[in-house]
C-alpha cells in the first residue's frame, strides 16, 4: 500500500522467528528440509496474522539450490551443478506486463554474456494462502541462467554475473518485478503466508527428491498487513529477526560511497551496481543488499558481518589485539548497523548466525551426536531424544555462531574471527594510519576578533532561563536538569517566540519493536567517538582507508578545534566555511549564503580538504548566522548528492548550540563534532561572575561530560548505540517545518504537516541579531518563560488563570466557573498554541439535535480514565482521590509503576487499571488477578525511551512494601521492558498477562511518534484489546529537559496516524483506542474522538482540580499541595476530594454533551473516528501563513463504506487451547480442598506460560496467601514455550525435565520452578544452556533451580526470589533490588550493573571481579548467615534438581570460593531496618513515574 | 530557585514596625527593614515555582521569582536591574502596595504563609540606592520628538521616564508644586518620606524630563497650544472626583473630603504651608474603611485629635480567607486592622450614616444606624446612634476624572467616566490616557504599569507617524523585557 495521509509504508517493522537445521557431513537429504519446515510450524506463534487470520505476514525457506530436483522438472537440458543459476521471479499476474518483464530478463542476461536456458512456473497450491494473500499473489517462476564458456572456474565470479543482471533488471524494472533468489548456490520459497502454510502452498516443498543440507526458515511478524510477498524472509543470504534502528543513517552513507565503490573482481560492471539498496525495501531488505554486496566483492560472509555489526570491544580485556586491530580498521570504513538483530545467514555452504552486540534477541542452537545443528529463535521446535544431544548454546551478543559444511564443524566464534582478522595487518595498519586529536599540538586561534559575550547570547538568542536551567546545570552537576509536569508550551511552528531550528526536529525513540538501552547501567556497549577525514571505497581495504582523525568526545573545546582547524599534516587538511550572512541583504541574504556554502564545500573538496569547519565565528554587526543546523544539513545533503560527502567529515563551531538537544541534531544530521564556542564561553562567564562555584576547566570539563552523556542518553532511547551509527542517522521528525526545506536540507526526514521555510528561518536570525546590533553589553537576558510561565513570556497552557479557574470552577464556582476556564483554554490566542485548536467542528447545518437527545453525561464520563502516576510519584492521599472519583463515576484510574496497596483491592480505592511497566514494581499474580485493565507502557509522554529512578531516601516503608522493596533502597527503572525488545516479545507479554487474568483487557501505552500508527497496528495483531496514544506534552514524571521539550509528538498526529493505519488495516474493530496528553475541556475530548479515539484519559487536569499548582517541583519532594510528595508534613496541606475530581469530569462531559448536540451525534461511539466532522480553521491556520498543512491529520482513510471506525468485536482469545486448563482439572483437588496434587504432563516449546492460568485461579481464590506450600506438584517433560513458571503463585511447584525457552519464572509469585535435563541426556548440563533469556525478570517471591546455564539477564529486576543456576550471560542480576542469586558456574559480562537490593552468591573463579559491575556494589566474603543461605539453597537445589555439582560443592564445602555481592545501598538498609523475611514475602522492587537526577544514584 | 524546602524549616516574617506609641509622635516612616541575613532567608522560602502566582497577581508583572532568587544569592546589584526592568519605581510600591502577589503566592495556599515579597523588593531598592546603582539612565540616542506628560503621579512619572529613556523629550505639566501626585500629598509622610519620591523626581530629570510645576493644563496652558507644543500628549491626571455623602447636614463646617485633609496635612509636614484642615483636639470621624480613610486615623492621631472613630458601610468580613468568596490565588476580603487603628480609634462596620448635626453651621454629630452589612444595606431598627464629630473626613473613593482637560482635547469617555483609550490612545489624535484617568482609581502599582504600557503605545504611534502609517493594532506590548 502507498502513502496515504499520516500512514507512510516507510515506518513497517517486522520481527519474528528464525531456525535453520544443517548437516555436518554436508549430505543432501529431504529429511533437512521437512525438519526445517517442522521447526518454522513450530514457530507460528512468534509470526502473525492480520485482520484475516489466514493471511500470514510472511514465511519462507532458503536450500541449497536442489540440482537433482531441478532436473527432474525441468523441459530442458541444465549444465553441470554450479554452472547454471536460478532466478526466482516474483511477476505480475498481468500477461502483457509479466511477458515484458521476462523479457527484460533475459535480455538482461544475454547482454551480460550468460545464456538463458528456460523457465519453470513454479507450482503452487492456492487452497494453502489466505485469501488477501491470494489476491495479491505474484505469478512465480523461475528463470535458468547458464554460465557463458567464458566464465572462469571462480563460481563466485558467476555469483557476481548473476548479481549484475539482478541489479540491471531490477532498477529497470522498478517494483513490479522481484526477485528474491538468483544464485547458482542457494533458492528461496517464501511469500505472505503462515509458516504451517509454506510447505503446502509451494509442492516443491514436498517432493522427495528436492534435498538440501541445509535449510534457513523464517516466520515473519509485520506491524502491519499491508500485502507484501517480497517482504518475507529468508532474502538472499540473510534471514533477520530484529530491527536495524541505524537504518536511515545506514542507507544514506551507503548512498554517499556508491560514488566511491570500485572492486576489481566487478571490474568495469562496478558502475551497474548502483544503487546499492533498492528502494522501498525493510530494514532486513537493505541489510542484505548490502551484505551481498561486501561478499560478493570478496569478503567472506563472517568478516562482512563483523564490518556490519561489530561487537562492543571496547574496554575488554578479553579481544585479542588483531581483533581489537580489525574492529578498529573497520570503523573507518563503515558504521555499525546498529539495533536488536539475529541475523541467520548463509551462501550455501557456510551457515550461521550473529547476535548484536547487546544480545538483545534469543537464538539456541543444539549439535547431535549425528553431526545435525539446528539453530532457532527457540529451543524445542524440533523434537530430538536428549540422548542424541551433544552439545547445545544460545547465541551470544555480539558472537558468530558459525557452521561450516565445507569443514563440517561448527566453527567457535573466536577462531573464525582471528582467522578474518589475521588476514591483513589491520591493526598495524589503524596504529601507522589514525591520528587522534587528543594528539595533535594544542593551538590558539589565529584571528581574534572577540565580540562581547553579551553580544553574543543576544545574537544566538540566549535567555535568562538558559544559563540558570540549562547550562549551571550542565556545568555543576555534570548532567542535564530536570524538570516535572510535561510541556504545556506550543510547538516551535506555533510560538511566537521564533524558537531556534533545534527544537522543531522532535527525537525519535523505540518503542516496541526494539528496545531502548540503558546507557548507565550497560555503558559497556556504548561509544561516542567519533571519526573525521574522508572515507575510501567500501569494497577495497588499504591502509589508507586507516586515515582518519579519531574524537574521543564530539564536543570540543575552542582549542581542539583550532587543533582541528591547524592541523598541519599530508593527510588531513582543513577548510573553514563561513556561514554567516550580510545583514545588510536581510531576508533575502539567506538563500544565497546556502547557494555560497554549499559551493564552497565543492570548492574545498576540490583542493583536497577532508575536514570541512563550518562556522559562524564572522556574526557580528554587520554579519548574521544562519542557523547552524541548517548550514549542516544544506552541505551534507548537498554532497551526499554530489556524490563527495565521504572525501570530508564535517564539523561544526557555532555560537548557537547550547543543550543536548542542539548538539545531538547537529550530530544526527551529519557532523561529526562539535564546538558549542558560546556555550563554553558563556559557562566560563557564570564562573567569572561567581554563579558557577568551580574553576573555569572544571566547570567547562563537567559540562562537556554532560553533554556528552546527554548524548547517549539521546542515542540510547532509539536504541542505538554508538555515535558514529547516530552520526547522519536522522532519527527525528521534523514538525512545522515545510517540504520544500526539508526535502532540500533534511532529506528523508518525516515532516507531516508543513510549516515555515528558510524565509521565517531568515527572519528569526535577523530579529535575534537586531537585539544584539547596536547593542548594551551590559543588557540583561531576556526571561522567555519556556521552563516556568511568565507573563510576556512563552504561552504556558497551564497558566496562572486557567489554573485558578479551574480549581475555582470544582471547588463551588460550578458551570459557569467552568465555562470560564474552558474559554480560556479555548479561546483563539491559546488555540493557536496547539495543533487540534487549528481545527474546527462542521457543526450541523440545520443547527444539531436537542441537548436532550445526547446520551447522558454519566455515560461519556466512563470513557474517562485517569493518567498512570505512581504511588510513589503521587502521595497515598492524591492517588486515592483519584482512585476513589474514577470508581464513583464509573470510570478508571491508573496504578502508575508502582504497585497497589492489597488492601485497596477491596474498596472504591481500588485502581482498575493495573500498570505493568519495565521495572515490574509491584507486579505479581495478585495485582494483576485484581485487574480489570493490565496497561503496559511502553512508553511515558515526558521522556519516551527512558528509564529512571526512585532514590533510597524516598523509598519509605510503605512505598517499598507496596512495591515489594526494602526501605532506604534506591530503585531504577530500566529504559526497556527487557521482555519486550521486539513485536513478538510483546505478543508473548500479552499472551502472558492474559494467562495472569483472562477477564481482563490488555492495554498497550504508546507515545505518538511517527510511525506509531504501524506499531499500533502490530500491537492490535498482538492481542491487545486497547492502545492508547500518549502525546508528548502531557507527562507529570520527573524527565531530562530535553526529553520534556524534544522527545515526540502531539497526540493529534500519532492519533490520527493509528486511526488512519488501523482502519486501512482492518484493525480497528478489535481495539479500543485511547488517548491522552493536555486533555482538559469538551472540546479536546470531541476533537480527539472524531480524530479515532474511543476513550480519553487525563492526569495533569485531575491533578490540578485537586489542588496541584504545576510548581513542576514534582522531582524535590517539596510539591506545597501534598501531591507529588511523600513528606508527612506536606501531605497534611492536601486538600483535594473525590468530589473536586468528579465535577471536573462531569463538567468536560457536559461540555461535549453541547458540542454533540451541535453536531447532530446523540451517541458518543457515533463520534469516534468521524473526522469528517473536522476541518482546518482557515482563521487560524491563516493568521500566520506559516505553512501549516492538517490535511494528513484530517485524512478520511480509503477504504469501503461501512468499514468499522470503532471498536465493535473482541479479540479472539490465544488462550483457549493452553496447556493449563488441563493444569488446572488437574490442580482441582488442590483449588477445591487444599488436597495436595501430583502429575506428569509433556510439554511442547509451544506451550507458552505454563502455570500462569493455573496461577490465576489460585490468586483468584486464594487472595495474595496463596495454596499451602507443596500442593500442586507437576512435573513436565520436553522443552517448553516462553515464559515457563509466569507468575506462579505459592503453593505449585513445576519441575520441568526437559529445557526452557526464554522468561522462565517471569513475575515469578510464590510458587517454586526447577528444569533439570532428562537423566539419559549425553551432555553435560552445567556446560550447556538450559533456560533462555531474562529469567525470573520481577520476579516478586518463590524460588527457582536451573541444572544448567542461562542466558542474559539473568534475575533482571528480581526483587524477591530466591534462585540458584549453573552458569549465566551477560547482565547477571541486572537491576535486581531484592532476593538471593546463588550462582556455581561461569558468569557473563556486567554483572550486577544496577543492582541495588538482594544478595548474589557467585562461585568466583577469579576472573568474577573483571564481569562485576561494582558502580552499586560491594564483593564481600561469605559470613556465617550466607553461608546458611547458601547451603540451604544448594541442598534443595540437589533435591530438586539432582545436581552433582551443587552436591560436590557442599560435600567439600569451601565458603572462600564464593564471593557475596551486595549492594552498598542494601546492605545499609538492611543494617538500619533489619533483615525482610525474603522468602514467602517479597521484599523489594522499584521505582517509576518518581525520578531523579543521576547523581543522586547511590555512590 | 531558592533553598529546596526552605519555606518548611522557615516562617514567614512581617517587617518589623516600630510601637504605635513611639510612632504616633513624629511623622517617620514607621515601617522598616528586616536584618539582611534574616531577609534573605525570607527569600530562600520562595519556590520559584513552575507558574509563579505572584507574578501573575502583580499588576506590573514583576519578576518575583527571579529577584528572590538573586536576593537568596546576596545578588542586589543584578536584582535592581531585574526589578527595574518590570517597575520604575520599586521605592514607592515597596511601601505603598498593598502586594496582591503576596496572597497569590502559593505559599499562602496555607494562609500567612506567603513569602516576604514585599519586603524584598524594598530590600533591592532601598539597598541600591544606598549602593548608589541607581543612576540616571539618560538616552543613547535622541529621537528629536515632544511629548507631554500631564500629571506627575506615578502613572505620569512611570510614562516619562520610560519615554525619555527611550530618546524622546518628554515634558511633564503639574499643577500642583511638586511632583508625585498622590503619593507626594495623598500617602502620608510616615508611609513614605518625601525625600524618597524628591530623590526619584531628581533621577528623572536628570535624565532629562522637564518639569513644569504650577501649571494648570487646560486653564493655564489650553489644550491647543500643549498640542502645538508637542507631537504627542498623553494624560495622566487621575480619578480625583470625590464621591459624596449626601445627607442631612452634609453642607456644616468640619465635613471635609479626606483628600483635602490629606493634601493639608501633606503641607504642612513639608513645611510648605500652614494652617488647613486639623484635627487637633478634636472628635475626629472618619467614614470610609478603605486606605485614604485610615491615612485619615493616622493623621489625626499624630495631630492629638481628642478621639477618632472610622466607619464603614459594608459588614465586617471574616477573619480569614473565604475561600468561596476569594479563594487563593484571588485577593481575599477578609477583615485586616489597618496600621492607624493599630495606634487608636476605633472601628465599626455595617454603618449607615443617616445624618450630621451641629451647630453655628459647624458640625457638632454624626447620626448614624447599623445596617444589615449588604447590599441594599438595609437599616437595622433600633441600632440609631449619635457620636460627638468636630471633624468628618470623607473617604469614599472617587467617581471619575476631572472633566474640563479631557473636554477640552475632546477625549471620548468609557461609561464608567474615564478616558475611553483601549490601547491608551485616546479617541483625539495624539492624545493618549494611562493610569487612573483611564482606569478608574486603582493601585499604585497599576498606575506605573499603565505609564509604561502608554510609553510603548506612545513610540508606537510616533514611529508609525513617522512612516505616514498608524497602526491600528499592537501585536504585543512588552514590560517585562521578555517577549522577543
Amino acid at each position: 500500500m502507498r502513502k496515504q495521509g499520516l500512514y507512510d509504508p516507510a515506518f513497517e517493522h517486522d520481527a519474528c522467528g528464525v531456525a535453520f537445521v544443517a548437516r555436518l557431513d554436508g549430505v543432501r537429504s529431504h529429511e533437512t528440509i521437512a525438519q526445517a519446515l517442522v521447526a518454522l510450524e513450530h514457530m507460528e506463534h512468534r509470526g502473525a496474522a492480520g485482520a484475516e487470520a489466514e493471511t500470514g505476514d510472511g514465511a519462507g525457506i532458503l536450500v541449497q539450490l536442489p540440482d537433482t530436483f531441478l532436473r527432474s522438472v525441468v523441459d530442458f537440458e541444465l549444465p553441470e551443478a554450479g554452472r547454471y543459476g536460478v532466478a526466482v521471479c516474483f511477476l505480475p499476474r498481468s500477461a502483457p506486463r509479466r511477458a515484458e518483464l521476462e523479457q527484460l530478463l533475459e535480455r538482461t542476461v544475454r547482454a551480460e554474456g550468460q545464456v538463458v536456458l528456460g523457465w519453470r512456473d513454479v507450482p503452487v497450491d492456492r487452497r494453502h494462502a489466505g485469501s488477501q494473500a491470494s489476491l495479491f499473489a505474484p505469478t512465480i517462476r523461475q528463470l535458468f541462467v547458464g554460465a557463458s564458456s567464458e566464465a572462469g572456474d571462480d563460481p563466485l565470479a558467476f555469483e557476481r554475473k548473476l548479481y549484475v543482471i539482478r541489479r540491471v533488471a531490477e532498477r529497470e524494472a522498478g517494483p513490479d518485478l522481484v526477485i528474491p533468489s538468483f544464485s547458482a548456490r542457494t533458492l528461496v520459497y517464501k511469500g505472505m503466508l503462515t509458516s504451517p502454510q509454506l510447505g503446502r502452498y509451494f509442492t516443491d516443498l514436498a517432493d522427495e527428491t528436492m534435498t538440501s543440507a541445509l535449510a534457513l526458515v523464517h516466520s515473519r511478524f509485520s506491524t502491519n498487513t499491508f500485502p507484501s510477498w517480497e517482504l518475507a524472509h529468508p532474502y538472499r543470504m540473510i534471514a533477520h529477526n530484529g530491527e536495524i534502528n541505524t537504518l536511515r543513517g545506514n542507507v544514506n552513507w551507503i548512498r554517499a560511497r556508491e560514488s566511491q565503490l570500485a572492486s576489481e573482481l566487478f571490474g568495469s560492471d562496478s558502475a551497474k551496481l548502483a544503487p546499492i539498496v533498492r528502494p522501498g525495501g525493510s530494514d532486513t531488505a537493505v541489510f542484505d543488499n548490502v551484505l551481498e554486496l561486501l561478499v560478493l566483492s570478496g569478503r567472506s560472509l563472517p568478516h562482512a558481518l563483523m564490518m556490519m555489526v561489530p561487537e562492543a570491544y571496547g574496554g575488554r580485556a578479553d579481544v585479542s589485539d588483531a581483533l581489537r586491530g580489525f574492529y578498529r580498521f573497520h570503523e573507518c570504513l563503515t558504521e555499525a548497523w546498529d539495533g536488536p538483530a539475529a541475523i541467520a545467514f548463509t551462501d550455501g555452504t557456510l551457515i550461521g548466525a550473529t547476535l548484536d552486540r547487546n544480545g538483545l534477541r534469543p537464538g539456541r542452537w543444539l549439535e547431535t551426536t549425528d553431526g545435525l545443528v539446528v539453530l532457532a529463535s527457540e529451543t524445542g521446535v524440533l523434537d530430538i531424544p536428549a540422548d542424541r544431544i551433544l552439545r547445545k548454546g544460545r547465541l551470544q551478543p555480539g558472537k558468530l555462531f558459525l557452521v561450516d559444511l565445507a569443514q563440517g564443524r561448527i566453527v567457535p566464534d573466536v577462531e573464525a574471527k582471528e582467522e578474518v582478522a589475521a588476514r591483513k595487518p589491520y591493526g598495524e595498519w589503524f596504529e601507522r594510519e589514525h591520528v587522534r586529536l587528543a594528539d595533535l599540538p594544542p593551538r590558539t586561534r589565529a584571528e581574534h576578533r572577540d565580540e562581547p559575550v553579551r553580544l553574543l547570547q543576544l545574537a544566538f538568542g540566549y535567555t535568562q532561563e538558559d544559563m540558570k536551567v540549562m547550562l549551571a546545570p550542565l556545568a555543576v552537576n555534570g548532567e542535564e536538569a530536570i524538570g516535572s509536569m510535561g510541556n504545556d508550551t506550543p510547538l516551535a511552528v506555533l510560538s511566537n517566540r521564533r524558537p531556534l531550528l533545534y527544537s522543531y526536529f522532535k527525537q525519535l525513540f523505540a518503542q516496541v519493536t526494539n528496545p531502548p538501552i540503558d546507557p548507565i547501567r550497560e555503558a559497556v556497549v556504548m561509544s561516542v567517538q567519533s571519526l573525521v577525514g574522508s572515507e575510501h571505497n567500501l569494497l577495497a581495504e588499504t591502509p589508507a582507508h586507516a586515515r582518519q582523525l579519531v574524537i574521543d568526545n564530539p564536543i570540543l573545546r575552542d582549542e581542539e578545534l583550532e587543533s582541528l582547524r591547524q592541523v598541519d599534516s599530508d593527510v588531513f587538511k582543513a577548510h573553514t566555511i563561513d556561514f554567516t550572512w550580510p545583514v545588510a541583504e536581510g531576508v533575502d541574504g539567506l538563500e544565497p549564503a546556502l547557494e555560497r556554502i554549499c559551493a564552497e564545500a565543492d570548492a574545498a573538496l576540490e583542493e583536497g580538504s577532508n575536514i570541512l569547519i563550518v562556522s559562524d565565528r564572522n556574526v557580528g554587526p554587520d554579519r548574521v548566522a544562519m542557523p547552524s543546523l541548517l548550514a549542516v544539513g544544506a552541505i551534507h545533503h548537498h554532497l551526499v548528492r554530489a556524490g563527495t560527502r565521504l572525501q570530508a567529515g564535517l564539523v561544526v563551531e557555532s555560537g548557537e548550540p547550547r543543550s543536548v538537544q542542539s548538539v545531538a541534531v547537529l550530530i544526527g544530521y551529519g557532523a561529526a563534532a562539535v564546538n558549542p564556542y558560546l556555550m563554553l564561553a558563556t559557562i566560563g562567564q557564570l564562573v567569572d561572575e561567581g554563579r558557577i562555584e568551580l574553576d573555569r576547566a572544571t566547570a567547562e570539563e563537567r559540562a562537556l561530560k554532560a553533554v556528552g552523556k546527554g548524548l547517549l542518553k539521546t542515542i540510547s532511547k532509539m536504541g542505538i548505540s554508538t555515535l558514529s551509527s547516530y552520526c547522519g542517522a536522522q532519527v527525528f521528525e521534523a514538525v512545522g517545518l515545510s517540504n520544500e526545506l526539508v526535502d532540500r536540507h533534511f532529506t528523508g526526514t518525516p515532516s507531516r504537516i508543513g510549516g515555515i521555510g528558510t524565509g521565517e528561518l531568515a527572519e528569526g536570525a535577523l530579529t535575534r541579531h537586531a537585539r544584539a546590533y547596536p547593542g548594551n553589553a551590559g543588557e540583561l537576558l531576556p526571561v522567555v518563560g519556556l521552563y516556568a510561565w511568565r507573563r510576556d513570556g512563552e504561552h504556558h497552557q497551564w497558566n496562572p488563570e486557567t489554573i485558578a479557574l479551574l480549581q475555582h470552577a470544582v471547588r463551588g464556582g460550578g458551570r459557569s466557573t467552568y465555562e470560564q476556564f474552558a474559554a480560556a483554554v479555548n479561546d483563539d490566542s491559546a488555540r493557536r498554541s496547539t495543533l487540534r485548536g487549528l481545527l474546527r467542528f462542521r457543526t450541523a447545518g440545520d443547527g444539531g439535535i436537542p441537548l436532550d437527545d445526547v446520551e447522558p453525561a454519566s455515560e461519556i464520563v466512563k470513557r474517562f480514565s485517569t493518567g498512570a502516576m505512581s504511588l510513589g510519584s503521587l502521595s497515598r492521599e492524591a492517588h486515592e482521590t483519584l482512585a476513589v472519583a474514577m470508581n464513583r463515576i464509573g470510570g478508571r484510574s491508573n496504578t502508575g509503576e508502582g504497585g497497589e496497596d492489597p488492601e485497596r483491592y477491596l474498596d472504591e480505592r481500588r485502581s482498575k487499571i493495573k500498570q505493568v511497566a519495565s521495572g515490574r514494581f509491584g507486579v505479581n499474580i495478585d495485582y494483576l488477578t485484581n485487574a480489570d485493565e493490565i496497561q503496559i507502557k511502553m512508553a511515558q509522554g515526558a521522556k519516551p525511551g527512558e528509564g529512571g529512578q526512585l532514590p533510597g531516601h524516598k523509598v519509605d516503608a510503605y512505598i517499598a512494601g507496596v512495591r515489594f522493596t526494602t526501605p532506604g533502597v534506591g530503585l531504577i527503572s530500566p529504559p526497556p521492558h527487557h521482555d519486550i525488545y521486539s513485536i513478538e516479545d510483546l505478543k508473548q507479554l500479552i499472551y502472558d498477562l492474559r494467562c495472569a487474568n483472562p477477564g481482563a483487557r490488555i492495554s498497550v501505552k504508546l507515545v505518538s511518534e511517527v510511525g506509531v500508527g504501524t506499531v499500533a497496528a502490530g500491537v492490535a495483531k498482538c492481542n491487545a484489546d486497547h492502545i492508547l496514544i500518549s502525546g508528548h506534552d502531557g507527562g507529570t514524571g520527573a524527565s531530562p529537559i530535553s526529553s520534556i521539550l524534544h522527545a515526540g509528538v502531539p497526540w493529534e498526529i500519532g492519533l490520527a496516524e493509528t486511526q488512519q493505519t488501523l482502519v486501512l488495516n482492518g484493525l480497528r474493530s478489535r481495539v479500543w483506542v485511547q488517548t491522552d496528553g493536555q486533555l482538559k475541556t469538551g472540546r479536546d475530548v470531541v476533537v480527539a474522538a472524531l480524530l479515532g479515539a474511543d476513550e480519553m484519559g487525563f492526569a495533569t487536569a485531575p491533578l490540578i482540580a485537586t489542588g496541584c499548582v504545576m510548581m513542576r517541583a514534582c522531582h524535590l519532594n517539596t510539591c506545597p499541595v501534598g501531591i507529588a510528595t511523600q513528606d508527612p508534613e506536606l501531605r497534611r496541606r492536601f486538600t483535594g476530594q473525590p468530589e473536586h475530581v468528579i465535577e471536573f469530569f462531569f463538567h468536560v462531559a457536559e461540555d461535549v454533551r453541547e458540542i454533540m448536540a451541535s453536531l447532530g451525534i446523540a451517541r458518543f461511539e457515533d463520534l469516534v473516528g468521524r473526522v469528517d466532522l473536522l476541518e482546518a480553521d482557515g482563521a487560524l491556520v491563516h493568521w500566520q501563513t506559516r505553512g501549516i498543512d492538517l490535511s494528513n491529520v484530517l485524512r478520511i482513510p480509503d477504504v469501503p463504506e461501512g468499514t468499522p471506525l470503532r471498536r465493535t468485536e473482541a479479540q479472539v482469545s490465544p488462550i483457549l487451547h493452553a496447556l493449563d486448563w488441563r493444569l488446572i482439572e488437574a490442580a482441582a483437588p488442590a483449588l477445591d480442598d487444599d488436597t495436595p496434587v501430583e502429575a506428569t504432563f509433556a510439554v511442547r516449546n509451544v506451550d507458552r506460560t505454563v502455570g500462569g492460568l493455573l496461577s490465576h485461579q489460585v490468586a483468584k481464590r486464594r487472595g495474595r496467601a496463596g495454596l499451602p506450600p507443596g500442593s500442586v506438584r507437576f512435573e513436565l517433560r520436553g522443552s517448553a514455550g516462553q515464559s515457563f513458571g509466569a507468575w506462579l503463585a505459592p503453593g505449585i511447584e513445576l519441575t520441568l525435565v526437559g529445557d526452557a525457552n526464554d522468561y522462565v519464572g517471569k513475575g515469578l509469585s510464590g510458587g517454586v520452578v526447577a528444569v533439570r535435563p532428562p537423566g539419559d541426556a549425553a551432555y553435560r548440563a552445567e556446560e550447556n544452556v538450559i533456560v533462555g533469556n531474562t529469567v525470573l525478570y520481577g520476579a516478586t517471591s518463590g524460588r527457582a533451580f536451573f541444572r544448567g546455564v542461562a542466558g542474559e539477564r539473568f534475575a533482571v529486576r528480581n526483587s524477591g526470589a530466591l534462585a540458584v543456576v549453573e552458569g549465566l550471560g551477560d547482565h547477571g542480576c541486572e537491576y535486581m533490588t531484592g532476593g538471593r542469586v546463588v550462582v556455581i558456574g561461569p558468569t557473563g559480562r556486567n554483572f550486577a550493573a544496577g543492582m541495588s537490593g538482594g544478595i548474589a552468591y557467585v562461585l568466583d573463579d577469579d576472573r568474577f571481579a573483571a564481569r562485576c559491575n561494582t558502580q552499586l556494589v560491594a564483593l564481600e566474603p561469605l559470613e556465617e548467615a550466607d553461608e546458611i543461605v547458601v547451603r540451604s539453597l544448594l541442598d534443595e537445589h540437589v533435591a530438586r534438581t539432582g545436581s552433582p555439582v551443587a552436591d560436590a560443592l557442599l560435600a567439600d564445602w569451601d565458603p572462600a570460593r564464593f564471593t557475596k555481592v551486595i549492594p552498598h545501598d542494601y546492605k545499609r538498609a538492611l543494617a538500619v531496618h533489619g533483615e525482610a523475611r525474603y522468602s514467602d514475602q517479597p521484599i523489594s522492587t522499584g521505582g517509576g513515574g518518581f525520578f531523579t537526577k543521576e547523581s543522586e544514584e547511590a555512590a | 530557585m531558592g533553598r529546596i524546602g526552605a519555606f518548611l524549616k522557615v516562617g514567614r516574617t512581617e517587617a518589623p514596625e516600630r510601637p504605635p506609641a513611639e510612632r504616633v509622635a513624629d511623622y517617620h516612616e514607621f515601617v522598616g527593614t528586616l536584618p539582611l541575613t534574616e531577609l534573605r532567608e525570607q527569600a530562600a522560602r520562595c519556590m520559584e515555582c513552575g507558574v509563579p502566582f505572584c507574578h501573575h497577581g502583580c499588576p506590573l508583572g514583576n519578576l518575583i521569582p527571579d529577584w528572590n532568587d538573586l536576593v537568596y544569592r546576596d545578588r542586589f546589584d543584578e536584582a535592581i536591574q531585574q526589578l527595574h526592568r518590570t517597575n520604575n519605581f520599586p521605592e514607592f510600591t515597596g511601601r505603598l502596595c498593598p502586594a496582591p502577589c503576596e496572597a497569590a503566592c502559593v505559599l499562602e495556599i496555607n494562609e500567612g504563609n506567603a513569602v516576604s515579597i514585599k519586603q524584598v523588593e524594598l530590600a533591592i531598592i532601598d539597598r541600591a540606592w544606598d549602593e548608589g546603582w541607581v543612576v540616571p539612565q539618560p538616552a543613547a540616542q535622541k529621537t528629536g520628538r515632544s511629548v507631554a506628560v500631564v500629571g506627575s503621579g506615578p502613572a505620569g512619572l512611570a510614562c516619562a521616564q520610560q519615554l525619555q529613556r527611550a530618546g524622546e523629550d518628554v515634558v511633564v505639566y503639574e499643577r500642583d508644586e511638586a511632583a508625585g501626585g498622590l503619593i507626594r500629598f495623598g500617602v502620608p509622610e510616615f508611609k513614605i518620606e518625601k525625600r524618597l519620591v524628591e530623590r526619584r523626581v531628581q533621577q528623572l530629570a536628570a535624565e532629562g524630563v522637564e518639569f513644569r510645576f504650577g501649571v494648570n493644563v487646560g486653564v493655564d496652558v489650553t489644550a491647543a497650544e500643549l498640542q502645538a507644543r508637542h507631537r504627542a500628549v498623553v494624560l495622566a491626571t487621575g480619578s480625583r472626583i470625590p464621591r459624596d455623602l449626601p445627607v442631612p447636614g452634609r453642607d456644616l463646617v468640619g465635613i471635609h473630603f479626606a483628600m483635602d485633609y490629606l493634601y493639608d496635612r501633606a503641607r504642612a509636614v513639608a513645611g510648605t504651608a500652614s494652617g488647613g484642615i486639623s484635627a487637633a483636639g478634636k472628635h475626629v470621624v472618619v467614614i470610609g474603611g478603605g486606605d485614604t480613610g485610615a491615612d485619615c486615623v493616622g493623621h489625626a492621631h499624630r495631630e492629638g485629635a481628642a478621639s477618632v472613630t472610622q466607619i464603614e458601610l459594608l459588614g465586617t468580613p471574616p477573619p480569614s480567607r473565604p475561600d468561596d468568596l476569594t479563594p487563593w490565588p484571588l485577593w481575599p476580603m477578609k477583615l485586616r486592622t489597618s496600621y492607624a487603628l493599630k495606634e487608636g480609634g476605633e472601628r465599626q462596620f455595617a454603618i449607615s450614616t443617616t445624618h450630621f448635626s451641629g451647630a453655628n453651621g459647624t458640625v457638632e454629630a454624626i447620626h448614624w444606624q447599623e445596617n444589615t452589612g449588604t447590599p441594599p444595606f438595609e437599616l437595622v431598627p433600633g441600632t440609631a446612634e449619635s457620636r460627638p464629630a468636630e471633624l468628618v473626613l470623607l473617604a469614599l473613593g472617587f467617581l471619575g476624572p476631572e472633566v474640563e482637560l479631557l473636554d477640552q482635547l475632546q477625549v471620548e469617555r468609557d461609561a464608567r467616566g474615564n478616558a475611553a483609550a483601549a490601547r491608551y490612545l485616546t479617541s483625539a489624535d495624539g492624545v493618549f490616557a494611562a493610569g487612573d484617568v483611564r482606569r478608574g482609581q486603582s493601585l499604585i502599582v497599576w498606575a506605573i504599569n499603565e505609564g509604561r504600557q502608554c510609553a510603548e503605545s506612545v513610540r508606537a504611534w510616533l514611529d508609525a507617524e513617522g512612516r505616514s502609517e498608524r497602526p491600528n493594532a499592537f501585536v504585543s506590548i512588552a514590560t517585562t523585557g521578555t517577549s522577543e
